[in-house]
């Protein structure tokens, strides 16, 4: 592209451009199967994945934000691994796959095409924008697609070209038009993408579900409309599967749960594991707690249970006394529910500094070794940042006598302290000489407070003297 | 007319034990048979609460009081201190991120035993989860908002069945509104500090800090009566002790 080579550009100009260009010829079966390889690669971002020839694919990320800390952050690490192979990406999300489609590849951003699709109905909070993709809000797809260039709704090239020799150059221009004359000058073509790309009609994305996975389907005779229906089907789809997976000596870390709908739409709802598991009544739990998300339509006439993710897992002996408790069951459930990032443990981690020794690390990590540090008696709430309070007090090394907070003036019968804190000089220029010194007091009442003074008293590098409040006892 | 005196029989009098379990099994007052309640070490507040300390299976509440409304320290100190005697993990259920791990350590609960989790509003929700988990220690919540009858029984009933603890920590917004409507907590206790002893009793003037004390007011208890007791806080095996000029002299007053 730096060269000044676009596509569609004939072969002796760009050899006239470029002297000493490769030409190769295209092989498009080729390419095709590489975009399918790439839609099934993608399967472990979302379940449902399908090509979108001749150079991207859809992604239903439908539910699936929570388990990457949002769509942004999702969009974030997708093209981040893409990178690692050399392929530059542009990405969207947005509500409908028309409207995904036309901003990833028409909006200002770096080159590739790639772009994800989050229906109508999904959850969506305001998440801080990514780098490479872009997030569209819910229901501001109409916003974001107008000043988008009409080739960005999937047309036919003539009807690109005659539209533009009418002066019709964006779909905003397209959507103010009245739909009968749209139809009956250009066809319905135009207005069938235009209401794609709008959610007006629902444009199924037909996924691709790898062979080579342990997956089973159920098939009714009728189609499927109630929650408890639903929920029994789940166990009746299972069971099997675990039956095989124990059969394999495997155990699930993902599963992704897919909705054949009367009407051809597929939906699917993805649960994850924190460690590898073939319990038929943990599984079928966490898969029943999401049907709620599920909109059957008109009715659901299949399910599917897709294993994408197994790991091996060893038969388990029963161990001879009583053993700790599993709490990985606890644990999945409850990140399934909150999302991965609310669920963690704390580990120590070697610094003196309080707001900093304390570091969350995912619950079923293994323990890091370091102990933890056995030191002055800890308070329990510790405040976040620390409270700037008044308080009186002799030099260089008394506690203060009084302190004021909140405007509440708390005397001080008893104390203990200083305890010096020298600050990382290799965490942050700023600390090079900075010291606190931190005292615990307890007040008329007998509460007690955790203060500390900046600087030592003695030399004013160290720190200015000012008091804060630091933690609750 | 000759007098009847009526005595039982004596074949009825073993009756009159097993049926006073029964009914206590049906007011559901008493803890189950083969789960005895946790009890304080501390004969004086045991005794006042039926079983003889604190019922295991079943959903408790603790509240600080005046200016630790907001922060509900000494409760949460006090809250782990009781799981630090009870064998198993424990699941904590957070809604502000102020809660310090090495805290807890100086409780007696270790931080390693702790699975956190930042609930938001699904607080009730995640603490239902944990509750239906038999082999945890117990589950504590930190709750700002209201405690319905309904959550509260649905709560106390998912607590009887696995045997896991429920303490509920209170801990409004706004240091103004206590909560106080009726759940269906088998206990409700308010944790206050109270001025602290000299370090070394035998030498009044070292200065230093003592062991912390606290006022524990308990203000309802299901099968028992409220009281009020001035006990030492959690030491680090999450004991509480008495107040020493009491230990030797006669009971605390209760309310």
């Amino acid at each position: 592209m730096a060269l000044g080579l676009r596509p569609g550009m004939a072969l002796a100009h760009a050899t006239a451009l470029v002297p000493g260009l490769v030409v190769l010829d295209g092989q498009p079966g080729a390419d095709a199967d590489a975009l399918r390889r790439l839609a099934a690669w993608c399967h472990r971002y979302a379940p449902l994945t399908a090509p979108d020839p001749p150079d991207g694919v859809w992604l239903d990320v439908t539910g699936c934000a929570h388990l990457f800390r949002g769509e942004a952050a999702l969009l974030d690490a997708l093209a981040e691994r893409f990178m690692r192979d050399g392929l530059h990406v542009r990405s969207a999300i947005a509500d409908t796959p028309g409207a995904a489609h036309a901003v990833a590849r028409h909006r200002a951003k770096p080159p590739g095409a790639q772009d994800a699709a989050a229906p109508a109905g999904a959850d969506r909070a305001a998440a801080p924008p990514s780098r490479d993709g872009t997030v569209v809000p819910p229901g501001a797809h109409r916003d974001a697609l107008a000043p988008l260039p009409i080739v960005a709704l999937r047309l036919a090239a003539e009807l690109v070209s005659t539209l533009r020799r009418l002066g019709l150059e964006r779909v905003a221009h397209l959507e103010r038009l009245p739909r009968a004359a749209l139809v009956r000058r250009f066809g319905p073509q135009v207005a069938l993408r235009l209401d794609q790309a709008h959610g007006r009609v629902h444009e199924p994305i037909l996924p691709l579900v790898p062979e080579e996975l342990l997956q089973h389907r159920v098939t009714f005779l009728e189609p499927l409309l109630t929650a408890e229906a639903l929920s029994v089907a789940v166990q009746h789809l299972v069971a099997p599967l675990c039956a095989r997976m124990e059969g394999a000596g495997l155990g699930a870390r993902r599963l992704d749960l897919l909705f054949e709908r009367v009407d051809g739409g597929v939906q699917a709802i993805r649960i994850g594991t924190g460690r590898p598991s073939r319990d038929a009544k943990h599984l079928s739990r966490m898969l029943e707690e999401r049907l709620e998300e599920v909109d059957p339509g008109l009715g659901v006439e299949a399910m599917r249970l897709v294993i994408p993710l197994a790991e091996p897992l060893g038969w388990r002996q029963d161990a001879a006394g009583p053993a700790t408790p599993d709490v990985s069951a606890l644990v999945d459930r409850l990140s399934n529910r909150l999302g991965a990032a609310q669920v963690f443990r704390a580990e120590p981690v070697e610094s003196d500094v309080p707001e900093r020794s304390v570091r969350l690390v995912p619950a079923l990590a293994r323990h890091g070794g370091i102990g933890w540090p056995s030191r002055w008696p800890a308070p329990v709430r510790l405040l976040h940042p620390p409270q700037p309070v008044e308080a009186l007090a002799a030099l260089p090394d008394s506690a203060p006598a009084a302190f004021t907070w909140r405007r509440h003036r708390h005397r001080i019968r008893h104390a203990d302290g200083p305890e010096r804190i020298h600050a990382e000089w290799w965490v942050r220029d700023k600390e090079m000489w900075a010291v606190r010194d931190y005292f615990r007091v307890e007040d008329g009442d007998g509460a007690r407070f955790w203060l500390f003074r900046r600087g030592d008293g003695v030399d004013p590098a160290t720190g200015a003297l000012e008091w804060f409040l630091h933690g609750l006892f | 007319m000759e007098q009847i005196q009526y005595a039982p029989p004596r074949s009825a009098l073993p009756c009159l034990g097993s049926l006073r379990a029964e009914v206590a099994r049906i007011e559901r007052s008493a803890p189950r048979p083969g789960l005895p309640a946790l009890s304080f070490g501390i004969p004086l507040l045991d005794g006042a609460l039926p079983g003889g300390g604190l019922r295991v299976d079943a959903l408790h509440e603790v509240m600080g009081v005046g200016p630790d409304l907001q922060h509900a320290a000494a409760a949460a100190r006090f809250a782990a201190g009781i799981l630090a005697r009870r064998p198993g993990p424990v699941l904590w259920v957070l809604e502000r991120a102020d809660l310090f791990a090495p805290g807890l350590a100086s409780a007696g609960l270790h931080p390693d035993r702790v699975i956190f989790a930042r609930a938001g509003r699904d607080g009730l929700l995640a603490m239902e989860e944990g509750l239906r988990h038999r082999g945890l220690a117990g589950v504590v919540l930190e709750l700002s908002g209201p405690l319905s009858l309904t959550a509260s029984r649905r709560l106390h009933l998912a607590a009887e069945a696995t045997g896991v603890m429920a303490l509920v920590l209170r801990r409004p917004w706004h240091a103004g509104e206590a909560p106080d409507g009726t759940t269906a907590a088998a206990t409700r206790w308010q944790v206050s500090a109270l001025p602290s002893g000299p370090l070394l009793p035998h030498a009044p003037g070292v200065s230093g800090l003592g062991r912390v004390r606290w006022r524990l007011d308990l203000l309802r208890c299901r099968g028992g009566r409220p009281g009020r007791w001035d006990v030492e806080g959690c030491d680090a095996q999450g004991h509480l002790g008495l107040v020493p000029a009491l230990a030797n002299g006669p009971a605390a007053a209760a309310a």
